[in-house]
């Protein structure tokens, strides 16, 4: 007779990674204490375990580094690009070679599963840098003209819900180019970027290069405000980079912004409907949802919506939700409570409004912050969970008739991130993708990135790509 | 020869493919670079920046989705147009600029050697900054450059025509549509241009121009918030700061002045106008399926 | 638990009403997107199956095997040398689970009945001019029925490629319902697809709903004998297959992934993809098989590491 095939905790070791209790800011080469002397915990958000405490940037604090990397542009920027990319490349394999700690250590920090830290970010990141690397010597052939020059000092916002890949999205071609960093991690999620240091020092990386800035918000604007920052890179929410956008203006100073989303993900009738199914699962439930370009809008045709709800409820139940650090776990823990509130809210919001919950059964840990994979039905463009970035693992589902409905709900947002397109009719992908105003349409496939490959939103999704050579423009004078 | 009164012309604006005049019912005396009156010209409110927006999206969709051979002939015939009305327009840049009837030609020449020049652009933008991104998975991945939007263009000041288009060219060969704010105190080339783009095949509301005071019609038109670009070529340090922090409420892409003494608008324009106002869309589609043949499916 | 009832039964009896229906159908199938079957696949092959779920896969997969040997070599010996291992396959250690049954060709049948019996162990036989199936229908009957007096519990016939690949449907379609006639209800049916000739996944995944149509008792990949034969991709694409079709029809169907799968790694594998995408109801012989040989061994040599902590060697485990 049939039985039932338990998988046993299968966790990944914690002993590869070793947290010291408490850390400095990353300034000129060297670990500081904070001017202001404050410091900030940082949590497990699986367990709500304190890891380590961190020196939180002030002001004075980011005086400091924009100095020392002011200071240290005029060697690295006159560095022949040959030698600024065998950094590059050393810190890639650096990170190469311990990317089974930085995973587990992103892991615990960041709370999303060893599965996905392990077999997506920490092989971006590393490729990353391996890809920039190979930039830095052939700038003059990148098509930005004979020679051209890197800004200066760039000061570099990242977000918690890729703390390392997004660090390396900023910083790889940032050197690449020429120019020095300022880079401040998010406040839950500092730890990687401090290891990141760490290899920094290993790879020999001239002191100044890169300064690594733990701390809030308000070390961030005093990042963007910095009379000698000459670049400002931002990714995170649409309202602080608008924000952002305010502080730059009448400066000189060039700003890349990656904001929020409200991605689309189209099912057409003809779609290969069980790859389909796993595409709105890693679309919206990779990284808990917790994805600027997620799939949050399922736009299913009519015709099948009751097939693939069908489909999709079966998949979620298979979802495995519990410790990041088991490799068989599927769903990990929210970032922060902060955030677990948030998609409290708008999920509570969205029922109030009429919209039809729907979670499979599921347990959730008794600590730390979790949420349930859920779904809304009966979603209309009116609803706010249709139309607010939701940041987490909830999806709405709405219909359409025909291809042009389609495309009108997917592009009526003020977001224009990524898009889904699930059809085997290719001339119809290229007609849905040439219409939809997002900056990354995945057809029959979903949140997939490469370094190569240039990412960035239309709209009030931001400006400026990262990646590919259309990565190298932020950060050069042209 | 008896002296003949000339005729005069009336002074209106291009919204839309239409010439109204301004919905205030408001003009502004134009004088030449000595003073003398030249013409009175529409001066518009924020409801005819509303109208121009209302205009410039609807025209999008189609002027986007034209092929890039298309917008190429159309511009060229914008070229051909200028050149067969030189003679107008070097009179309204002299005496717009203060300029001998001989240097105002060689401006004239060199904006429809422009206009040319951007014509040809239009199908081979996509080639330079897009293509392919040899990505490490069984995946097609193309990259291209797609109209931004609608895009207001503040018209530089000083030059009234070179200038003018040398930031209007630009927005639309890369299939914008745009909101042009004239020269505040030199509008008549602007809107005369408007005269030739409604006889060039150009559809209308891909170019609309707008003629008044600068700070009064881009105030409304960098808060848009169907705006998607805007162009502060023709805007002071002050403005410009102002206008940008508008901007960022619905994220603009914002072009800013170039510093005074770095403006030439003889120079090699480069692609940066073009890059400026074009998105990068990224797709990505699976390469399977080619069936199991031995090692693989 | 729903059982396997005769193909005219069910709720798609009007699909097979003509050939043009029958080809409607198949082709209205959803396509499958080769890139996303093979990632799900891989991703769910990262699964990490320790201690006991090991201990549990490990048994259970041993009891899922089809031990096979299908070589023009065979011999009576070689063949009761297999039955013997087929039901005690480790002889050190008796709690180890028999297979689900023996292979062999239709000539071996009746020797293979003798050294199983008494046993649960099942006896399959290949038949319809296996591997090739390139033979009249009247021969491949014969070949059944000479498999099914010899006593065989199980028929794993060939499909007929050319027919399939020829758009012949309907054709490859009676050929299975004279067969499942033939093995009436004494006889469990495989049908084998040889995935690698139909080379492709949308192939695969009409061939899976014909075979299903016409009343296979299991879906089967490959014969083992051409160059790609069971993969995780192919697998997962005819669970979705068996899934679908007891959702539409009540009727549940077994998959047997045959030929290439050698390791306990590979197997648990497979037991995943059964897991988490047909579910717990196929986690069974009677609904899931593995057509093998060297992998029974692997399994027995991890089955002892488990229970003493050791690594085994070949050695410790017998050849036949």
């Amino acid at each position: 007779m049939a039985s039932v095939f338990e998988y046993a905790p299968a966790p990944e070791s914690r002993a590869v990674v070793d947290i010291a209790p408490s850390y400095g800011l990353f300034i000129d080469g060297e670990f500081v204490e904070a001017a202001e002397g404050k410091v900030f915990k940082t949590v497990s958000p699986a367990t709500e375990e304190v890891l380590a405490e961190i020196a939180q940037a002030g002001e004075a604090d980011v005086d400091r580094a924009v100095k020392a990397a002011h200071k240290a542009f005029e060697k690295w920027s006159a560095l022949p690009g040959a030698e600024r990319a065998k950094y590059l490349f050393r810190i890639a394999r650096i990170i190469q070679e311990r990317s089974r700690e930085l995973a587990v250590l992103e892991t615990l920090d960041n709370g999303k599963p060893i599965k996905e830290t392990r077999d997506a970010d920490l092989p971006l990141v590393a490729a990353h840098f391996f890809y920039y690397a190979g930039w830095a010597d052939k700038l003059d052939h990148a098509g930005y003209g004979a020679n051209p020059r890197p800004l200066g000092v760039a000061g570099q916002v990242i977000p918690w819900n890729f703390p390392l890949l997004m660090l390396a999205w900023k910083i790889a071609p940032a050197l690449a180019t020429g120019n020095t960093v300022v880079l401040k991690p998010a406040e839950t999620t500092p730890l990687s970027a401090l290891f990141f240091a760490d290899i920094c020092r290993q790879a020999g990386l001239p002191k100044g290069v890169v300064n690594i800035l733990p701390g809030y918000g308000d070390a961030g604007a005093a990042v963007v405000a910095h009379p000698d920052v000459n670049k400002v890179a931002f990714t995170g929410s649409t309202a602080v980079g608008k924000e952002i956008a305010r502080t730059v203006a009448g400066t000189r100073k060039k700003v890349t912004l990656e904001l929020g989303g409200k991605g689309a993900n189209i099912v057409f009738d003809d779609a290969p409907i069980d790859q389909a199914v796993e595409g709105i699962v890693n679309g919206i439930f990779f990284n808990q949802g917790q994805v600027c370009c997620a799939g949050s809008r399922l736009l299913v045709q009519e015709s099948i919506q009751d097939e693939l709800l069908d489909s999709l409820k079966r998949r979620l139940s298979t979802l495995r939700l519990g410790d990041p650090l088991d490799k068989n776990t599927d769903i990990g823990a929210i970032n922060s409570e902060e955030q677990l509130t948030r998609i409290t809210s708008l999920v509570e919001q969205g029922e109030a409004e009429g919209a039809e919950r729907w979670s499979p059964a599921c347990e959730l840990p008794e600590s730390g912050y979790w949420f349930a994979p859920t779904l809304f039905t009966n979603v209309t463009q009116a609803h706010t969970v249709a139309r607010d970035e939701i940041f987490g693992p909830v999806l709405s589902v709405l219909t359409f008739r025909t291809p042009d409905e389609a495309v009108a709900k997917a592009n009526n947002t003020p977001y224009g991130l990524s898009a889904g397109i699930w059809t085997e009719k290719g001339s119809r992908i290229l007609a849905v993708a040439n219409k939809l105003r997002a900056g990354v349409v995945w057809s029959n496939t979903f949140n997939k990135f490469d370094p190569t490959s240039p990412f960035g939103g239309y709209k009030e999704s931001g400006f400026g790509r990262e990646g590919g050579r259309h990565g190298l423009e932020a950060y050069l004078d042209v | 020869m008896s002296d003949r009164l000339s005729v005069f012309k009336t002074y209106k604006l291009y919204v839309g493919g239409k010439f109204p005049r301004s919905e205030s019912g408001r003009v502004y005396e134009v004088t030449d670079s000595k003073g003398s009156w030249l013409a009175n010209a529409p001066q518009s409110s924020r409801k005819d920046a509303r109208d121009a927006v209302v205009a410039a999206r609807k025209a999008f969709g189609g002027w986007a989705g034209a092929t890039a051979y298309n917008r190429g002939q159309i511009l060229y015939r914008v070229a051909e147009m200028l050149e067969g009305r030189k003679a107008q327009f070097v009179r309204e840049v002299a005496d717009a600029e203060g300029l001998s009837k001989s240097k105002a030609a060689e401006q004239v020449d060199a904006t429809i050697d422009r206009w040319v020049w951007y014509a040809g652009w239009t199908d081979k933008i996509a080639q330079v900054v897009g293509g392919g991104n040899p990505v490490a998975g069984p995946f097609f991945n193309l990259s291209s450059p797609e109209p931004t939007g609608v895009v207001a263009v503040l018209a530089p000041q000083d030059s009234s025509f070179l200038g003018l288009v040398s930031v209007v060219a630009p927005v639309i060969a890369t299939g914008n549509t745009a909101v042009v704010v004239a020269s505040e105190k030199s509008p008549l080339p602007a809107l005369s241009l408007g005269e030739v783009l409604a006889t060039s095949d150009l559809p209308g509301g891909v170019v609309n121009v707008l003629s008044g005071r600068t700070a009064e019609i881009a105030t409304p038109l960098a808060a848009h918030q169907d705006v998607n670009a805007i162009d502060l070529a023709g805007a002071d340090d002050v403005l410009a700061k102002e206008l940008e922090i508008a901007a960022a409420d619905n994220l603009k892409r914002v072009l800013r002045p170039q510093p005074v003494d770095e403006v030439d608008w003889s120079a090699d324009p480069g692609i940066d106008r073009m890059t400026g106002f074009l998105e990068t869309k990224t797709v990505w589609h699976p390469t399977g399926s080619l069936g199991a043949s031995g090692s693989s499916y | 638990m729903p059982t396997n009832a005769s193909a005219a039964a069910h709720a798609l009896t009007d699909v097979t009403a003509s050939d043009s229906t029958l080809r409607r159908f198949l082709h209205g199938l959803p396509g499958v997107d080769a890139v996303g079957l093979e990632g799900r696949a891989a991703s769910l092959g990262t699964r990490s199956i320790k201690t006991t779920a090991k201990a549990y896969a490990i048994d259970l997969a041993i009891s899922m095997v089809d031990l096979t040997t299908l070589e023009g070599a065979d011999t009576p010996g070689k063949v009761r040398a297999l039955g013997a291992k087929a039901v005690h396959p480790d002889p050190t250690d008796r709690t180890t689970p028999a297979t689900a049954a023996v292979c062999v060709y239709p000539d071996m049948v009746a020797t293979a009945k003798e050294a199983v019996a008494g046993s649960t162990v099942k006896v399959a036989s290949v038949a319809t001019s296996f591997p090739a199936g390139r033979a009249p229908l009247t021969v491949k009957l014969a070949d059944v029925r000479e498999a099914m007096a010899a006593g065989a519990d199980e028929i794993d016939m060939v499909i007929d490629r050319g027919a399939f690949l020829a758009g012949n449907y309907m054709k490859v379609y009676d050929e299975i319902v004279a067969v499942k006639s033939a093995c009436g209800t004494s006889a469990r049916l495989k049908v084998i697809f040889e995935t690698g000739e139909l080379s492709t996944y949308d192939n695969i995944r009409r061939a899976s709903w014909l075979g299903m149509l016409a009343g296979a008792d299991f879906i089967k990949t490959s014969t083992g004998k051409v160059a790609v034969n069971a993969t995780p991709a192919n697998t997962l694409l005819m669970l979705e297959a068996v899934r679908d079709f007891r959702a539409q029809t009540g009727i549940q169907v077994g998959v047997k992934p045959a030929g290439g799968i050698r390791t306990s790694k590979d197997a648990i594998k497979f037991l995943v993809l059964v897991n988490e995408t047909a579910g717990e109801d196929w986690l069974d012989n009677h609904w899931f098989r593995f057509g093998a040989s060297s992998l029974l061994n692997d399994l027995l040599m991890q089955r002892q590491k488990l229970a003493t902590g050791r690594y085994s060697g070949p050695d410790y485990v017998t050849v036949d």
